[in-house]
């Protein structure tokens, strides 16, 4: 590892372990705060338990299906959008002001829609994550070098296959941005949600936890999802350096 | 036709096909679940007369500036702070990516459990919504301005701090402006979630609370004025910022 | 004995809009290539060389005039048979150097052997044979160049056209694709041409070279050098080599002053 990398490390772990010193010793109260040694130790025995992987599996599987409708709805409504130039003007400010809009402000309209199930939540989700997708397809047709459609036009390619063959693969990088993005999104409107008004999922569990003054119950599903996107980012981001690697040769 | 008129005629046409949609929607749901564009328009008509409405919109909006200035103030001045400094810039980076794709609301109890319920937790929790892609934004600006600028500083021998505000800053100034951008509609974000968990006051907790009253046509008409508001504050910011863009090529 | 591709009262204008004039790039032009002679085409910069040769691949249209390729009129598509190697790296950074040669053949229903063997065959050819796994990013300009020459050359083209495609190598190395792209020529039986704004090179390489004037571009003459079959870069230490980049050149001179003026 590098010395930048052993300096983060050794600045995390200072973090935490003054944290723990700090609870420890009283300086952070204990209604505030457990000492992080013991949300290790209290997420350890919730798993245990099993009690939680109901509401794990709900999140994780709404995470899943709106990140899917996201990334494919994404890629296709950009390559839409990248085909009709003119209507894409029209709607470019929308997209540049999506994130502008506060999400979680439809999610009660779409439990009214959708009554209290799943599908407003991945909604909600799919709404947030999607225009990211969006953005970053048409970020990557943009620069597409012209040759290569001339390319695929000497290859005599029919449209579909100019786009499998040539355009995705051109613009796998940018694709690999917006999947991203849209994962980390769906995360954060998935949870959100749960967070706000659901009665199942681990955002609803941290919620339930808050209001029933189960402190360590509650930072042991923080950590959870801490981990847990952490690990899913990592993994993403180990992607992504490989493929730039081989393509830019650095 | 003129380019400039069918391209606002595009984009008025757009926002008929959103409203016609809306209708569409009204019509096939029925009025328990959501009401009308005319309804909705008519309900916020008669939301603005009452007192109780500009408590509520004044309560966000306090928390909102303060949030925003926090976040503004202190995004520069950490982002110039790792933008000079490489190492700390290095080391700080993925942390602060983690960070922003981390679902901060899970973060919010501890903010209230810090900072107890009322105008101080939402601040901190709009706060650190924002604050993060200023950051990123006003450090990755300052790594990527030309060394010339920086030598020149040093030729003329200005101290760190004039350096800081009198080069860096106007250099990066664009880049800031599109982290602001971002950090603005964070940080409204922070603020309404804040509200609509945990909270007495606020547009927010109107929205959660007429859910529970199932009054749907006082929650359309606020959340259709944040979007709206958000909407608008958002377009003037991008013209600022296409505008320093295109100033600096 | 009949052209095996030919431009005949052919134009191109483009259009103009949004306050713009149209802008008459080419021609007109009549040009009758013989079966496997290779041409080369130079000419002022701007004067739509590039065009011609768009226009003669079938992508893009000719505003007038016909385009045929062996009988055929040529219109809105590239026909099969006909390869084009471009100046800009069209080389295809998502791909190791074996599928980035491959790539016309995979789904064309030829047996994987018969890929394989076509696909190794050109590597040797190219000398790219210890590149095949090695991705583009890792490779030189030049060889760059020699992956597009070879994904071409595994279609088995009977017309190949060469637009610039040295234009972004340095000398040296353009003096040694020009060897390989003449061993490419007489071993492969194809018509070859190649647009080029570099005289020796044009000269060096064509059995006739095609001089065009400022925009719009046409012929204003064109040379049959008369070299043999058998050539190489050495062609450039003979006295009648520099005779006949002075001519190529005393009929480019006032067209390049007039394109300069244009810019």
């Amino acid at each position: 590892m590098t010395r930048v990398g052993w300096l983060r490390l050794g600045i995390i772990g200072g973090a935490i372990g003054l944290l723990e010193i700090l609870c420890r010793a009283g300086a952070i109260k204990k209604v505030t705060m457990v000492p992080p040694s013991d949300m290790v130790l209290a997420l350890g025995q919730l798993l245990a338990k099993g009690e939680l992987l109901d509401d794990i599996g709900r999140t994780l599987s709404s995470v899943a299906i709106a990140g899917a409708i996201a990334v494919a709805g994404g890629i296709l409504l950009g390559i839409g959008l990248h085909a009709l130039p003119r209507f894409r003007r029209a709607v470019e400010p929308m997209l540049a002001s999506w994130y502008a809009v506060p999400f979680f402000i439809f999610y009660p309209l779409l439990v009214g829609i959708f009554g209290l199930s799943d599908a407003p939540i991945i909604v909600v989700a799919v709404l947030f994550a999607i225009v990211a997708m969006i953005v970053n397809t048409l970020n990557g047709l943009d620069r597409v070098t012209p040759v290569l459609r001339k390319v695929a036009r000497v290859h005599r390619l029919n449209a579909p296959d100019t786009v499998r063959r040539i355009l995705l693969p051109a613009i796998a990088p940018h694709l690999l941005t917006g999947f991203k993005l849209a994962t980390a999104y769906s995360f954060i409107g998935v949870i959100a949600s749960e967070f706000i008004l659901s009665t199942s999922g681990l955002g609803f569990a941290i919620a339930h936890a808050y209001n029933n003054f189960e402190t360590r119950k509650m930072y042991a599903l923080m950590l959870l999802i801490i981990v847990l996107v952490t690990a899913i980012n990592t993994a993403l981001f180990m992607w992504e350096q490989r493929l730039l690697r081989r393509r830019f040769n650095r | 036709m003129n380019p400039a008129i069918a391209r606002h005629l595009d984009f008025l046409l757009v926002g008929i096909g959103l409203l016609a949609i809306w209708q569409g929607l009204f019509l096939w749901i029925g009025e328990t679940g959501i009401s009308s564009p005319l309804q909705t328009i008519r309900h916020l008509g008669a939301l603005a007369e009452r007192q109780m409405f500009w408590t509520h919109a004044w309560a966000t909006l306090d928390a909102f500036l303060r949030s925003l200035l926090i976040a503004a103030v202190g995004g520069i001045v950490i982002g110039l702070w790792l933008g000079i400094g490489k190492v700390a810039g290095q080391v700080a980076e993925p942390i602060l990516v983690a960070l922003y794709s981390l679902p901060k609301v899970t973060l919010y109890p501890v903010i209230l459990l810090i900072f107890g319920l009322g105008l101080s937790a939402k601040v901190a929790f709009g706060a650190i919504h924002g604050i993060i892609p200023v950051i990123l934004f006003t450090m990755s600006a300052v790594r990527t301005i030309r060394p010339v600028l920086i030598k020149t500083a040093k030729v003329m021998r200005l101290s760190p701090a004039k350096t800081a505000w009198r080069v860096l800053m106007p250099a990066a100034l664009p880049e800031i402006v599109t982290g602001l951008r971002i950090g603005f509609s964070l940080t409204l974000l922070g603020v309404l979630i804040g509200e609509m968990f945990a909270s007495q006051a606020g547009l927010g907790f109107m929205v959660i609370n007429a859910i529970g009253l199932n009054d749907t046509e006082t929650m359309m008409a606020v959340t259709v004025l944040m979007i709206v508001l958000a909407g608008i504050a958002n377009v003037l910011l991008l013209a600022l910022d296409h505008r320093l863009h295109r100033r600096a090529g | 004995m009949s052209a095996h591709a030919a431009l005949a009262g052919v134009s191109r204008v483009y259009p103009g809009g949004d306050g713009r004039a149209p802008l008459h790039a080419l021609g007109p032009i009549d040009l009758a290539l013989r079966p496997g002679e290779f041409f080369a085409v130079v000419g002022p910069s701007g004067c739509g060389k590039s065009t011609l040769l768009e226009v003669l691949a079938g992508l893009a249209p000719a505003s007038e005039g016909t385009v045929t390729f062996e009988g055929s009129p040529v219109a809105g598509a590239v026909p099969e048979g006909v390869g084009v190697v471009f100046q800009e790296d069209a080389s295809f950074p998502w791909a190791n150097v074996y599928d980035n040669v491959a790539f016309g053949l995979q789904g064309s229903g030829l047996d994987r052997s018969e890929i394989d063997a076509r696909v190794r065959s050109a590597l040797a050819f190219m000398g790219l044979r210890d590149f095949a796994s090695a991705y583009p990013a890792q490779l030189s300009g030049g060889m760059r160049q020699r992956v597009c020459i070879a994904r071409t050359l595994v279609l088995k083209p009977r017309l190949i056209l060469l637009d610039e495609p040295f234009g972004a190598l340095d000398a040296q190395t353009r003096l040694l694709m020009g060897d390989e792209v003449l061993r490419l020529w007489r071993e492969t039986g194809a018509t070859v041409l190649l647009i080029t704004h570099a005289l020796d090179e044009a000269a060096m390489l064509a059995d006739r070279v095609g001089v065009m004037s400022a925009r719009p571009g046409r012929f204003i003459d064109v040379v049959e050098t008369g070299w043999p079959r058998e050539r190489d870069s050495r062609l450039a230490e003979r006295p009648d080599f520099g005779a006949l980049v002075a001519r190529l050149w005393s009929s480019l001179r006032v067209e390049s002053i007039k394109a300069l003026g244009h810019t």
